[in-house]
C-alpha cells in the first residue's frame, strides 16, 4: 500500500471517473426518457416562452359606446381607435356593448353618454369605463390607459387653448421604462425560461437517473468495485452539468437570434453564475434521489420541490414584493429566486455588482451545503 | 348487464384502495393540492403592495410634498429613500432596491400655480415589465387623485372629464380572484391526467393487466373502471380547492354548484381521456409519466392561466382549441365569478365533450388493439 | 491448508419492515469458507442468503458480530474488500442500454484493467461465455441466460481474489445453467479463485465443495454435501407404482403419510424420504428399494425439522379445492387443442407451427430454454396475444375471440407475481372474486375456503408486495382458483421459489388434476416435468419432442447413462435438434 505513489492512484481515479462519465453519456443518448427531458422539453419550453406566451397588452378588444356623436365624444373615441393597444368596436348603446362583453367579445367598455358634449362644456362630464374583471391584470390596464388617454386629451386641449384658461394646469406623469424601453414581456420571460430549463435538467433529470440506478440494481454491482463514492458523485454531476450548459447556450443563442432579447451583461459572468446554479440544482436532484431511491417518487418530489417553486416562487412571473411575509420567507429557501435576480440583471441591466455579489454568494452557499449533504447521504451501502 | 356493473364496481373499489392506501400517495393527492393552492394563491399576485420607491424631489414645495404624500398614503408604495442626485437614482434601480424613482422638477409648483401642466418623471425598472407596468398604473392613479385635490383646494373647477371606473365580477380587480379559481382546474387536471396515465401503465409493468384481461373483463369495462376512480379523486380535489377559495381566500361564489360540477365532470372526462390515451401508448410507468409531463406542460402554459390566450400568436391560439384546460378555466371563472348558467356555457362545454369523446374512443381502441 | 477467505462470527442483522415490526434477516450466523473450491449458500426464500452475501461484499453492515473477508475486517474497510473481489448481484447489475462490449469495458475501466491484460482476457471471456458474436448488442436485448453470463464476465474482467454470485441461476433454463457451471468449474480449476454462490437449486449445491444450509437467518448445517447427506442415511428409498397408479398419484398418497418426510417422482418411480427408519407395515404393498442418500434428502429433513410450524403439505386424498368433482369419466375428452400455431413479431417467428392436445384432468408441461416460445404460446392460449395463423381451441372456444364469459372457465397464474402489491391479501382475493362475478355469501365462502387451503388467514392484512416469495406464489394460486376454473394455466409458477415451496405447489397441482382440472404448466425445472402426465419440449418456436415423461427420457438413453434424468433428456433433445438445424443450414 505504502509503495503506491499518489501519481498512479490519481490516474486510476481519473480513469474510473472518465469511464463512468462515458457510460452516463451513452445512457443519455440512448434512453428515450433522458432525451425527452434533456433535449425535447427544453426546446419545447424555448418555443413556448419565446413565441407563444406573452404578457404584453396589445390589441385589447374594447367597445366604445358612442350614444350621440359629437366632436368631443369622437375625440375620445378616436384616442382609443388610434391606439395600438386596443381594437375598438363602436356601438350605439350600452346594452349592445354589455352583450358583447358577456360573450367575451370585448374586455372593456368605454361609455360616452348622450350628454357628454354638453356636460363637458360645463366642465362636468363623466366617462364610464367598465372592465371585465375576471382578468384583473388586463382590467387594470384598460382603466389605467383610459385615465391616461383622458388626461392627455385634457393636455391637448390646454395646449390648443380651447379650454378655459382659468382651468389651470395639472401634474402629468412622464414615464420611462429602463432596461426594457419597448415594454416587451419577452425581456423577462426569456431569462425566466433559462431558470426553468436549468432546473429541469439539473434537478428533475438528475433525480431520475440516479434513482433509476437504485431501482434497477445497477448500483449494487457498481459498488463492489474499486470505485469510490466521490467518484460516483462526480461522474453523475459532470454529464448533467454539461447538458445543462448545452441548454444554457441554446437559450442564450435563441434569446439573441430568435427573440431579440439583449444580453447587456458579460456572457462570461452569465455562464459563471449559471454554472453555480446548475451545481445547486444538480445536487438537489442527487440529494432527492439518494434519499428516496425510487424513480417515480423522486421525480414527483423533484417537480414539487424544485420545478414548481422555480416557476412560481422565484420572482420570475410573479413579483415577490407583493406576497405576504410567510410566502416571502419560503421564497428565500428557493435557490431559483437568486438565480432569477442574477439573470434579469445580467440580461437586461448589465454587470450590476451590487446584485451579482450577494446573490451569487447565496447560491455558492447553497451549492456548498447541498453538495456536502449529498456526499453524506450517498453511501456505498444498501442498508 | 348487472354482472358487468358488478365487475366495474369491483374495479373501482380496487382502484381506490390501491391509490389511497399508500399514505404518501394519499398526501400527494389530497394535501399537496391545498398547499399548492395556498402558496400560489399568495405568491401569484400582480396586485402590488409596498412597492419600494425613491423620491427625487427637486422642488421641495408644498405641491411636491402633497404629491409624494399621495403616493405614501396609498398602500401600494413604500418610500425607502429620498435622493438628491441622478447617480443615486441609477444605483438604487440597478441594485433593485427600488422599483421606481419619482422625480419632481424644480418648477413643479410654479407651473401648476401658473395654470400650466407640470411633469412628474417616473423611472421604472423594466427587468420585470409586469411589475413596472402595474406600478406605473398606480402612480398614475395617485397623480390623478392629487390633481383633483389640488384643484379643489385652489378653488379651480374639477377636471372637465371624470372617469368612473367599474369592474364587473371582480370589483377591486384582484389577481387572486382570477388565479385561484383557475388553479382549481389546473391542479385537478395535473393529478387526474397523471393518475389516469399511470394507472394502466402500472398494471402493465406489474403484470396485473394480463390478469385483468384473462378475467371476464372487456376493454370497455376496464376503461370505465379506470376512468371513474380518477374522476372521483379529481372531483374531491376540486371540491377541496373550491373550499379553500371560498373559506380561506374569501372569494365569493356567484354561480350554481350544480352547473359548476356538471362542467367539471365533463372536463375531468376529457382529462382522464387524455390520460388513458397516454397510458395506452406507454409500456412502463416511466414512459407514462414522461408523456403525461410533456402533455401537461404545454397545456398548463397555454391555458390562459399565466398569460392570456388572446395575446398569443394565431397559430398557437389555434392549438389551444384542443386544450381542455383552456375551457375549464374559462368555465370555472364564468360560473364562479360571473354566475352564468349552463345555457351560456355552451361554447366551453361542447369542445370538452368532443375532446373527451375522441380521447376515450382512441384509448379504448388502443387497449383493444395494442394488447400485445 | 491456507487461511479461510471468509470468517463470520455471530452475525446479526435486523431490518425494519415497512408495515411495522422488524425482521431478523440474520440471527447469529457463524460460518467459515475455505480458500479453495466452490461453496454454496442454500435455503428457502427469506433465509438470509442475499443478506449474508451482501454483507460479505461490504454492501450491508452487520448489527453485531465479526466478519473477515480475505483477512480484512469488513466493518472497518469495506472498500479494501470491494477493490479485490468480484460480485454479481441477483439482478446481474448490467446497464441495459449499454452494449455487451460497453458493459465489459466499463467494469474493466473501473477495475483498472490495463490494455495488455484486456487483450489477453477478453478473448478468453468471450470464448467462455459464447458472447463473442453479440458484443455490439445492447444488454437489455439479451436473453436471461446471456445476461447472466455477461454479468459473470463483468465480475471476472479482473481476476478477483474471491467471487460472490447471488442466485445467478434463478429463472435460467437448464442449458444456460449447465454452461454457467462449466465456466465456474473452469475458473476454479485454472485460476483457483474461491467462489461463493447462493442458489435454490439443490442439484447445484450438491456439486459444490462446501455447503451452508440456511433457514430463517440461521445456519442449520455446513460442510461437504456428502457429509450433510448422511443426515438422511438409511431413510431413503425408491418405489415403483403398481398397476394403474401413476407415479404422481403414488407420491400424493405417500406424502399424506405422517411417516414420510418427502416424496418426489423420479424416472417413473417415486423417491421417498422417511421420517424414521420405516417399519414394513407403513408401506404395505410397495417394494421399497433402498437408495443412497442425497444432499436434497438431507436438506428436506433439515428444513422440516427446523420449521415445525410450516404447514404440512395439504395434499391429502381429497383436498377441497373444488366444490364439486368434474365429471371424471370423460377423461379422454380433448380440452385444449392447438394445430399449426404460428406467431410472428415482424420478421421474427416466435412460434413456428406447433401443435398439441391436452385432455381433461391432464397435467401438461411446456418445457424449453429461454426464448423457446413457451410464454408466447401460453399467452395465445389465454387470449392475451393473437395468433398469426393456426387453430387454437380452449374448451370449445377461441379465447381471443370469445366473449368474456368463456374466460370464466380458466385460471391464470403469470410468470412473475402479478397481483396487486399495494393491496392486502384479503383485498386481492376480494377483488378477483368480484371480478369473476362472485358475490355475497358465495364470495365469502370461497375466499374463506382458499385462505384455509393456502394457510393465508394469518396474512390476510399483509400487503401483497410485502409477502415473501413462496407466499406470493400461494396467493397467486389462491386467486386463480377462487372461481373454480376448469382449466388452469401456470406460467413459470415455480421460478425463483424455494425447494420446499415447490414441493407444496406440486402437491396442490396434483390434487387439482385428480379432481378433473386440466393443468398446463411451463417450467424451467426439468425435474418438475416428472409431475406431468405429458410434456412437450420447445426450442426456437418448434416442438422438438412430445410425450409422457418416460418417452422423453428415453431420448437420452445411452449405454453410459442407463437412467437419464429429465435434465439429461432435455439437453439431449435440444442439442440434437440444434445440431440437425446446423447441418440443414450447411447442406
Amino acid at each position: 500500500m505504502a509503495a503506491t505513489s499518489p501519481g498512479p492512484r490519481l490516474a486510476a481515479k481519473t480513469s474510473r471517473i472518465v469511464a463512468l462519465i462515458r457510460k452516463e453519456g451513452r445512457q443519455v443518448l440512448r434512453d428515450p426518457s433522458s432525451f425527452a427531458i434533456g433535449v425535447v422539453l427544453p426546446l419545447m419550453l424555448i418555443l413556448l416562452f419565446g413565441y407563444a406566451m406573452s404578457l404584453d397588452v396589445k390589441h385589447v378588444p374594447v367597445a366604445v359606446v358612442l350614444e350621440q356623436p359629437s366632436s368631443e365624444a369622437s375625440e375620445v373615441a378616436a384616442g382609443f381607435q388610434l391606439s395600438p393597444y386596443f381594437e375598438t368596436r363602436l356601438t350605439r348603446s350600452m346594452a349592445e356593448a354589455e352583450e358583447l362583453m358577456l360573450a367575451q367579445k370585448v374586455d372593456g367598455i368605454v361609455h360616452l353618454p348622450a350628454d357628454f358634449a354638453r356636460r363637458a362644456a360645463q366642465g362636468d362630464a363623466n366617462i364610464e369605463v367598465v372592465v371585465y374583471g375576471v382578468d384583473a391584470n388586463r382590467g387594470r390596464f384598460i382603466q389605467a390607459y383610459a385615465q391616461a388617454a383622458i388626461a392627455q386629451a385634457g393636455v391637448r386641449r390646454a395646449a390648443e387653448g380651447r379650454s378655459d384658461p382659468t382651468a389651470g394646469g395639472q401634474a402629468v406623469v412622464e414615464s420611462q421604462l429602463w432596461f426594457n424601453a419597448a415594454n416587451d414581456s419577452r425581456y423577462f420571460l426569456v431569462p425566466g425560461l433559462v431558470v426553468l430549463i436549468m432546473t429541469l435538467i439539473g434537478a428533475f433529470m438528475t433525480s431520475m437517473v440516479v434513482a433509476r440506478e437504485w431501482e434497477r440494481g445497477t448500483f449494487e454491482a457498481l459498488f463492489v468495485t474499486p470505485v469510490r463514492t466521490d467518484e460516483i458523485l462526480i461522474a453523475k454531476i459532470v454529464p448533467y452539468f454539461l447538458l445543462g450548459l448545452g441548454g444554457l447556450l441554446l437559450c442564450l443563442g435563441s434569446a439573441r437570434l430568435l427573440f431579440d432579447v439583449p444580453i447587456r451583461g458579460s456572457i462570461l459572468l452569465l455562464v459563471a453564475v449559471s454554472m453555480l446554479y446548475l451545481l445547486v440544482s444538480v445536487s438537489m436532484g442527487l440529494l432527492i434521489s439518494a434519499s428516496l431511491k425510487g424513480q417515480f417518487l423522486s421525480s414527483q418530489v423533484a417537480l414539487v420541490v424544485t420545478f414548481m417553486p422555480a416557476l412560481m416562487l422565484s420572482g420570475f412571473i410573479y413579483d415577490l414584493r407583493g406576497v405576504p411575509l410567510a410566502v416571502r420567507l419560503i421564497s428565500y429557501l428557493v435557490p431559483a429566486r437568486y438565480y432569477v435576480s442574477l439573470l434579469q440583471s445580467l440580461f437586461l441591466a448589465g454587470d450590476v455588482w451590487s446584485v451579482i455579489i450577494p446573490n451569487a454568494a447565496v447560491l455558492a452557499v447553497f451549492a456548498a451545503v447541498l453538495l456536502a449533504l449529498t456526499r453524506l447521504t450517498t453511501r456505498k451501502s444498501l442498508g | 348487464m348487472l354482472s358487468s356493473l358488478l365487475r366495474i364496481a369491483a374495479l373501482i373499489r380496487k382502484e381506490l384502495l390501491a391509490i389511497l392506501k399508500d399514505a404518501r400517495t394519499r398526501n400527494m393527492l389530497l394535501i399537496q393540492p391545498v398547499i399548492q393552492l395556498l402558496i400560489f394563491g399568495y405568491a401569484a399576485t400582480l396586485d402590488l403592495s409596498n412597492i419600494p420607491y425613491a423620491a427625487f424631489d427637486r422642488d421641495r414645495s408644498a405641491a411636491s410634498s402633497a404629491l409624494l404624500a399621495k403616493l405614501d398614503g396609498s398602500s401600494a408604495f413604500q418610500r425607502i429613500a429620498n435622493i438628491t442626485d441622478p447617480d443615486e437614482m441609477r444605483r438604487l434601480i440597478d441594485s433593485r432596491r427600488v422599483v421606481l424613482v419619482v422625480q419632481i422638477a424644480p418648477d413643479f409648483q410654479r407651473r401648476l400655480s401658473a395654470g400650466q401642466n407640470a411633469a412628474v418623471q417616473v423611472v421604472a425598472d423594466g427587468r420585470n415589465s409586469t411589475t413596472a407596468g402595474a406600478a406605473l398604473g398606480s402612480v398614475n392613479a395617485a397623480v390623478e387623485s392629487f390633481n383633483v385635490d389640488w384643484r379643489r383646494d385652489h378653488g379651480l373647477a374639477p377636471p372637465p372629464v371624470r372617469l368612473s371606473p367599474r369592474a364587473w365580477y371582480n370589483p377591486n380587480l384582484e389577481t387572486r380572484w382570477n388565479l385561484v379559481p383557475a388553479l382549481v382546474g389546473t391542479i385537478t387536471m395535473m393529478s387526474t391526467l397523471m393518475l389516469a396515465a399511470l394507472s394502466v401503465a402500472r398494471e402493465r409493468e406489474e403484470g396485473t393487466f394480463d390478469q385483468l384481461l384473462v378475467a371476464p373483463f372487456n376493454p370497455a369495462e376496464i376503461m370505465v373502471g379506470k376512468a371513474i376512480p380518477a374522476m372521483m379523486i379529481g372531483l374531491t380535489q376540486s371540491t377541496t380547492a373550491l373550499l379553500v377559495a371560498q373559506l380561506w381566500f374569501r372569494i365569493p361564489f356567484a354561480g350554481s354548484y350544480l352547473t359548476l360540477y356538471a362542467g367539471l365532470v365533463l372536463f375531468l372526462l376529457a382529462a382522464v381521456g387524455i390520460g388513458l390515451f397516454v397510458s395506452s401508448i406507454s409500456a412502463t410507468m416511466q414512459q407514462g409519466m414522461l408523456y403525461a409531463f410533456v402533455t401537461i406542460m404545454p397545456f398548463a402554459l397555454l391555458s390562459g392561466l399565466t398569460t392570456p390566450i388572446s395575446s398569443m400568436p394565431r397559430v398557437i391560439q389555434a392549438f389551444t382549441l384542443i386544450n381542455p384546460l383552456r375551457y375549464a378555466i374559462d368555465l370555472v371563472h364564468r360560473v364562479y365569478l360571473e354566475g352564468l348558467g349552463l345555457d351560456r356555457l355552451w361554447p366551453d362545454l361542447w369542445p370538452m365533450a368532443i375532446i373527451a369523446t375522441v380521447t376515450l374512443t382512441a384509448a379504448a381502441w388502443m387497449f383493444r388493439n395494442r394488447i400485445e | 491448508m491456507t487461511a479461510p477467505v471468509i470468517v463470520g462470527r455471530d452475525l446479526r442483522k435486523r431490518f425494519k419492515q415497512r408495515a411495522g415490526g422488524t425482521l431478523d434477516a440474520l440471527a447469529s450466523v457463524s460460518l467459515e469458507i475455505a480458500a479453495g473450491g466452490v461453496s454454496a449458500l442454500v435455503g428457502p426464500d427469506g433465509s438470509g442468503k442475499s443478506t449474508l452475501i451482501r454483507m460479505i461484499a461490504g454492501l450491508l453492515s452487520a448489527d453485531a458480530g465479526e466478519l473477515t473477508v480475505l483477512g480484512i475486517d469488513v466493518a472497518k474497510d469495506p472498500q479494501a474488500i470491494q477493490d479485490r473481489i468480484g460480485y454479481m448481484p441477483q439482478r446481474f447489475g448490467l446497464y441495459e442500454d449499454l452494449s455487451v462490449q460497453e458493459n465489459l469495458d466499463l467494469y474493466a475501466d473501473l477495475h483498472g484493467v490495463s490494455a495488455a491484460v484486456r487483450a489477453q482476457k477478453y478473448p478468453r471471456l468471450m470464448e467462455m461465455t459464447a458472447l463473442g458474436p453479440f458484443t455490439g448488442r445492447l444488454a437489455g436485448r439479451l436473453s436471461g441466460g446471456m445476461k447472466q453470463k455477461l454479468g459473470l464476465a463483468c465480475a471476472l474482467v479482473r481476476s478477483p481474489e474471491l467471487l460472490l454470485l447471488d442466485d445467478p441461476t434463478a429463472g435460467v433454463d437448464p442449458l444456460s445453467r449447465r454452461e454457467l457451471w462449466e465456466i465456474i468449474a473452469a475458473l476454479v480449476r485454472d485460476e483457483g479463485v474461491p467462489v461463493l454462490i447462493s442458489t435454490s437449486y439443490l442439484d447445484e449445491a450438491e456439486r459444490c465443495d462446501h455447503v451452508v444450509v440456511m433457514h430463517r437467518g440461521a445456519v442449520l448445517a455446513q460442510g461437504r454435501p456428502d457429509d450433510i447427506a448422511q443426515v438422511a442415511a438409511g431413510r431413503t428409498f425408491r418405489a415403483a407404482p403398481r398397476g394403474e397408479e401413476s407415479p404422481r398419484k403414488l407420491q400424493a398418497r405417500l406424502l399424506a403419510d405422517p411417516t414420510v418426510t418427502d416424496a418426489a417422482p423420479e424416472g417413473g418411480r417415486v423417491r421417498i424420504v422417511c421420517t424414521t427408519a420405516p417399519g414394513d407395515a407403513a408401506f404395505a404393498g410397495l417394494a421399497l428399494e433402498p437408495v443412497p442418500a442425497r444432499f436434497e434428502d438431507a436438506f428436506m429433513i433439515l428444513q422440516r425439522a427446523a420449521d415445525a410450524t410450516r404447514a404440512k403439505m395439504s395434499t391429502g386424498p381429497a383436498p377441497a379445492l373444488r366444490a364439486e368433482q368434474l365429471s371424471g369419466g370423460v377423461k379422454a375428452e380433448v380440452v385444449v387443442e392447438v394445430r399449426d400455431l404460428v406467431k410472428r413479431f415482424g420478421e421474427f417467428v416466435a412460434v413456428d407451427r406447433i401443435g398439441f392436445e391436452v385432455r381433461r384432468g391432464e397435467i401438461f408441461g411446456l418445457l424449453g430454454p429461454n426464448g423457446a416460445g413457451k410464454t408466447t404460446t401460453f399467452r395465445m392460449l389465454c387470449g392475451l396475444l393473437t395468433a398469426t395463423s393456426g387453430t387454437l381451441n380452449v374448451d370449445g372456444a377461441d379465447l381471443r375471440r370469445s366473449r368474456a364469459q368463456a374466460r370464466r372457465k380458466l385460471g391464470y397464474v403469470a410468470q412473475k407475481f402479478s397481483l396487486y402489491g399495494q393491496l392486502s391479501v384479503a383485498e386481492n382475493l376480494d377483488f378477483f372474486a368480484s371480478a369473476y362475478g362472485l358475490a355475497g355469501a358465495a364470495r365469502r365462502r370461497r375466499i374463506d375456503w382458499v385462505m384455509d387451503e393456502f394457510a393465508l388467514h394469518p396474512l390476510a392484512g399483509v400487503l401483497g408486495g410485502h409477502l415473501a416469495g413462496g407466499f406470493k406464489q400461494r396467493l397467486a394460486m389462491a386467486a386463480a382458483l377462487l372461481h373454480e376454473p376448469d382449466i388452469l394455466f401456470l406460467d413459470e409458477a415455480t421460478s425463483g421459489a424455494d425447494p420446499v415451496a415447490r414441493r407444496e405447489f406440486w402437491g396442490r397441482v396434483n390434487a387439482l388434476a385428480d379432481q378433473g382440472v386440466t393443468v398446463i404448466v411451463t417450467t424451467h425445472f426439468m425435474a418438475e416435468a416428472e409431475y406431468c402426465d405429458r410434456i412437450a419440449i420447445l426450442d426456437s418456436g418448434r416442438v422438438l419432442a412430445q410425450g409422457a415423461p418416460a418417452e422423453i427420457r428415453s431420448h437420452a438413453l445411452t449405454e453410459g447413462n442407463p437412467e437419464p434424468t429429465m435434465d439429461d433428456a432435455f439437453i439431449a433433445v435440444v442439442e440434437q435438434a440444434r445440431a440437425a438445424a446446423l447441418q440443414g443450414r450447411a447442406a
